[in-house]
C-alpha cells in the first residue's frame, strides 16, 4: 500500500544504485486491484513530480533513474495487463452468463436412432389414456421438422405461381411454419394450464413439433400429385392418425371431462384446419375441376397478381361445391 | 517455510547492485506489425488464402486448412454474386416473384447460423466461424451451377433446358453437401453424423431450388 510506494520512491533520490527495500513492501500490493490502482496513481503522480525534477537535472541523473524508471514502466505494464485481464474476466463472465447456448444442449442430446422411432411413433396413437404417456422432451426433431416443412411449402408457393404482395416467400413460409409451432404450442399451454393438465412447454413443443410429420408427408404427397380426393383421403388418414396421437397423449395427463373435451377438441380442430389451409392456400388448383364447376356467372380465374385471401375464398367456395356434388 | 528458518542477513552487509530493467526491447505481441507493408502485399496474402480456400472445395479432402484459417471473404463474394444472379426473375416487374438480394442473403447467412448452432448443440467441436466459413465455401459449386443456368436460359427455356438445368443443379448440389459433410462431419461424435448432415441438406437443397425454379423475365 502507501508504505510500500513510499519506499519504493525513497532509495531513488540517494547515491547512483537503485535499491528497492523488499522488506517493507506490502505483500498484497499486485494482487488486489484497488491496491494496484493506487500505486498506479501514485506513479503517475510520481512520474509527473519526476518530470518537472528532471528539466533542471543533467544528463548523468538519467543514467541513475534508468533502473527506477524502468522498474516503474515494468510496473505499469504489469498494472496495464492486470486491468485488463479483470477487465477480460468480467466481460466474459457476462457473456457466458446471456449468450449461453448450453441451455439448450440438454434438449438437443438425441440419437438418430431416437428420432427415427419418434418420428414413426408420432403416427401411431396410443391407447392407454388412463396412465401420463411419456413425452420426450426433445427439440431437435420438431426443429427440422418445422424446416422441412418451411422447405415442401416453399416447393408447394413455387408451382402453384403463388405472387405474395406484401412480404417475400420465404419470409411467409417461414413466418406461417414456426408461427404456427410457436404460437399454438403457447395457446395449447396455456389451456393445459388452465384445465390443470400435466405438461411443459418444452414437452408441447415437442409434442406439436412432431405431430408436423404427418403435414409434411401429407403435403409433400399432394404437392406433387395433383388430385383433390387424395389430398382429403391423405388429410384424414395421415393428419387423422398424428392429431389422434396428440390427442391421445393430452388426454392421459389430463383428469376431468370438461377439460379433456376442451383441450382435445382445441388441438384437433387448430391441427386439422392448419393442414387445410396449407394445402389450400399455397397450391395450385387444378383448373379442369374449376371450369366444369363453376357456371357462367363465376368470373374467369384469375392467375395474374392474385391476393391470398381472394385466392383462399374462391377455392373454399369451388371446395365446397365439389364436396356438395360429391355427396 | 523450515528450511529458510536458519538464514539470517547480517546488518552491515549492504545489498546492493544495479537494477536494469530492459525498457521495450521485447515487445508483448509476438506478431511481426503488417501495417507497414506495401497494400498490395496484403491484398495478394488474402487472395492467395481465399484462392487454397477454393481449390479446397473443389478437391473436398480431409485437409484442416480450411478449417484453421477461416475467413469469410469468400463466402461474402459468392452470396453477393448468387444473389446479384437471382435478381430480375419475377413475372412481373411490380410484384416479388423471384427472391429479394436481401431474402437471398438473409437466407444463406441465417441458415449457417443455425445449422452451426444445431452442430455446437450436439456436441461438436468446431467453432462459430469456422462453420460459418465451411458452409459458406461450399456454396461455390452453386454459384457455379447458377452461372450455368443463367447461360442455359439465354438459349431458351423449354423442356430441355430444364431438363439440362435439373441435372447441373442436382450435381453441384450433391457436390457443396458432400464437401461441407466432408469437413463439418469429422468434429461430431461418430454416431451423430446423421443429425448434423441433414440440416446441411436442407440448407442446399433450398438453395439449389430457388436457383432451379429462377425464370428471368
Amino acid at each position: 500500500g502507501p508504505a510500500g510506494a513510499d519506499n519504493v520512491s525513497a532509495p531513488a533520490q540517494g547515491g547512483g544504485s537503485a535499491v528497492i527495500d523488499m522488506e517493507n513492501m506490502d505483500d498484497t500490493s499486485g494482487s488486489s486491484f484497488e491496491d494496484m490502482g493506487e500505486m498506479h496513481q501514485r506513479m503517475k503522480e510520481e512520474e509527473e513530480e519526476e518530470a518537472e525534477g528532471e528539466a533542471g537535472a543533467g544528463e548523468e541523473e538519467d543514467g541513475e533513474f534508468l533502473g527506477m524508471k524502468g522498474l516503474r514502466g515494468q510496473l505499469g505494464r504489469q498494472v496495464a495487463d492486470q486491468m485488463w485481464q479483470v477487465g477480460k474476466r468480467q466481460a466474459s463472465r457476462a457473456f457466458s452468463l446471456y449468450a449461453n447456448i448450453d441451455i439448450l444442449r440438454p434438449y438437443f442430446d438425441v440419437e438418430p436412432v431416437q428420432v427415427r422411432a419418434r418420428l414413426l411413433e408420432s403416427m401411431i396413437p396410443v391407447k392407454m389414456i388412463n396412465f401420463p404417456q411419456k413425452i420426450a422432451g426433445e427439440l431437435y426433431g420438431p426443429l427440422m421438422l418445422v424446416f422441412t416443412l418451411v422447405a415442401i411449402l416453399l416447393h408447394g408457393m413455387k408451382t402453384s405461381d403463388t405472387i405474395i404482395r406484401e412480404g417475400t416467400l420465404m419470409g411467409t413460409a417461414i413466418g406461417t411454419c414456426f408461427g404456427y409451432w410457436l404460437g399454438v404450442s403457447s395457446f395449447m399451454y396455456f389451456l393445459a394450464y388452465l384445465c390443470n393438465a400435466q405438461i411443459t412447454m418444452v414437452q408441447m413443443l415437442s409434442l406439436l413439433g412432431y405431430g408436423l410429420f404427418g403435414h409434411c408427408i401429407t403435403l409433400f404427397v399432394t404437392y406433387n400429385i395433383h388430385f383433390h380426393s387424395l389430398f382429403y383421403i391423405c388429410w384424414l388418414v395421415v393428419g387423422g392418425l398424428s392429431t389422434l396421437r396428440m390427442v391421445a397423449v393430452l388426454v392421459s395427463r389430463t383428469v376431468g371431462h370438461t377439460q379433456r373435451l376442451i383441450l382435445c377438441g382445441t388441438l384437433a380442430a387448430l391441427h386439422m384446419l392448419f393442414l387445410l389451409y396449407l394445402h389450400f392456400a399455397y397450391h395450385k388448383v387444378v383448373e379442369g375441376i374449376l371450369d366444369t364447376l363453376e357456371g357462367p356467372n363465376m368470373p374467369p380465374f384469375q392467375r395474374v397478381a392474385r391476393d391470398i385471401p381472394v385466392v383462399s375464398n374462391a377455392v373454399l367456395n369451388t371446395t365446397a361445391k365439389a364436396i356438395a356434388l360429391t355427396l | 517455510f523450515p528450511g529458510l528458518a536458519d538464514v539470517s542477513i547480517s546488518q552491515d552487509i549492504p545489498v546492493e547492485g544495479e537494477i536494469t530493467v530492459p525498457v521495450g526491447s521485447q515487445s508483448p505481441d509476438e506478431d511481426y506489425s503488417t501495417l507497414d507493408e506495401p497494400v498490395k502485399d496484403t491484398i495478394m496474402r488474402d487472395l492467395k488464402a481465399v484462392g487454397k480456400k477454393f481449390v479446397h472445395v473443389m478437391y473436398p479432402r480431409k485437409s484442416s486448412a480450411l478449417l484453421r484459417d477461416w475467413d469469410l471473404w469468400g463466402p461474402l463474394v459468392l452470396c453477393v454474386s448468387l444473389a446479384l444472379m437471382l435478381q430480375g426473375g419475377s413475372a412481373d416487374s411490380k410484384d416479388d416473384g423471384g427472391p429479394q438480394f436481401a431474402e437471398v442473403f438473409v437466407i444463406i447467412w441465417f441458415g449457417a447460423v443455425v445449422i452451426t448452432l444445431n452442430s455446437k448443440l450436439l456436441g461438436g467441436t468446431i467453432s462459430f466461424f469456422q462453420s460459418l466459413c465451411v458452409l459458406g465455401y461450399c456454396v461455390m459449386p452453386l454459384t457455379v451451377a447458377m452461372l450455368v443456368c443463367r447461360l442455359v436460359l439465354l438459349a431458351g427455356a423449354g423442356t430441355v433446358s430444364f431438363i439440362i438445368r435439373l441435372i447441373v443443379v442436382g450435381a453441384m448440389f450433391g457436390w457443396s453437401t458432400l464437401a461441407s459433410t466432408a469437413f463439418l462431419a469429422d468434429s461430431q461424435p461418430p454416431n451423430r453424423k446423421a443429425l448434423v448432415v441433414y440440416p446441411i441438406f436442407l440448407f442446399y437443397f433450398v438453395i439449389s431450388w430457388m436457383i432451379l425454379t429462377f425464370t428471368p423475365q
